[in-house]
């Protein structure tokens, strides 16, 4: 895809990003949310997080692993004690990637 | 823009750029990832320039970046790129109260940049809106470290793509900044379990076309999280709530067959 045809598509996703993003913020009409909605998009939040994350973690090429063998399992437990251990995000990160990374390049996982 | 300055001394803004910092080293290695992952995709340096600087939207720019490369459809990479951003629409409807006191234009703008990790944090600090607490300036602080940690690697990314390895792993790093994330907002057993089902149903429904396993996932885990708030009795009146309509209507006819027939 170039030249034109690839700007259009361009301009058009970010559109999409406005739109998307600022959906309900467009009319300035009241919103009711019934009551049951409002307390069940509190579990939105970390509900679209882990839809990212998990298959992330325990899929390759769209298929789930089918081995214990893979760094990125070991990654991400390591990273999940750390954080409850010290609740920092940096330490969280770095933990994960110091066991992802020899797992990795050292093993092969 | 003089109001922008202000903000920019107001002490929630720094705290909102803390509290993003804290992620910000995942999200620098996403960006930069992604930007790699658009030159070695096929796009030419400009347009993925002007691609991460104008969609601002990771998950929805490597969604619609094989798409591209094959030649799709426009209307197919739209279509993938709404259904990738529907999460978003969601979350405006969380934004909304603080945000509607705000003209259209602002509201527009401040939507725009209202991305994921933007949104996550801020819901954690704040329930309800209130004018005293700096809730705009905090939004603008985190907006902006994190339009900064997610554009200059991209940027970086996509102008030394062919000399950045990504092959040990690097991407990962955006992951475990997601996981910390996750880990940080699970506050009782009721968002734990959500979040388990919410996972497992993305990788059950991982098949489905234009990324909707997210949404799939969404709808999993409210409709879990409203069963136990709702202490046994909530599947009923979810039921309620949805069919009630519907079966007062059917109600309303059979009483009127009934009346016809007598």
């Amino acid at each position: 895809m170039t030249g034109w045809d690839a700007f259009i598509t361009v301009a058009g996703l970010a559109v999409i990003t406005v739109f998307t993003r600022a959906f309900f913020l467009l009319s300035e009409r009241e919103l009711v949310l019934p009551d049951w909605v409002k307390r069940g998009l509190r579990y939105a939040p970390l509900a679209a997080l882990a839809a990212v994350l998990v298959p992330e973690i325990v899929m390759t090429r769209s298929q789930l692993i089918t081995t214990w063998q893979d760094a990125r399992l070991f990654a991400a437990v390591a990273a999940i004690a750390y954080f409850f251990w010290r609740r920092g995000m940096l330490g969280t990160i770095l933990t994960g990637m110091l066991v992802l990374v020899p797992l990795k390049l050292g093993l092969g996982w | 823009m003089t109001r922008f300055r202000a903000a920019l001394r107001h002490p929630q803004f720094r705290a909102g750029v803390t509290e993003m910092s804290g992620v910000g080293l995942g999200i620098a290695a996403w960006g930069l990832v992604t930007g790699v992952a658009m030159v070695k995709g096929g796009l030419s340096v400009p347009l993925a320039l002007l691609m991460s600087l104008t969609v601002f939207a990771g998950s929805a720019q490597l969604a619609a970046l094989p798409l591209m490369v094959v030649g799709a459809p426009v209307w197919v990479i739209w279509a993938t790129a709404v259904c990738v951003n529907l999460r978003f629409i969601i979350f405006s409807a969380q934004w909304r109260p603080f945000f509607m006191r705000f003209p259209l234009r602002q509201r527009l703008a401040l939507g725009y940049f209202s991305a994921d990790l933007t949104y996550v944090l801020f819901m954690k600090r704040y329930h309800e809106p209130r004018d005293d607490e700096g809730q705009i300036e905090f939004f603008l602080g985190a907006t902006t470290a994190n339009w900064l940690s997610w554009q200059l690697p991209s940027v970086a990314g996509i102008m030394l793509a062919n000399v950045i390895p990504t092959e040990w792993g690097l991407g990962f790093a955006g992951v475990l900044a997601l996981l910390g994330l996750s880990c940080s907002l699970l506050s009782d057993r009721a968002t734990a379990l959500a979040a388990l089902v919410a996972g497992a149903a993305a990788v059950a429904a991982f098949a489905l076309p234009f990324r909707l396993h997210i949404v799939v996932a969404i709808a999993a885990a409210v409709c879990v999280g409203l069963m136990i708030d709702g202490g046994g009795d909530a599947g009923r009146r979810l039921r309620d709530a949805l069919l009630g309509e519907l079966s007062r209507r059917r109600a309303g006819t059979v009483a009127r067959r009934e009346g016809a027939a007598a």
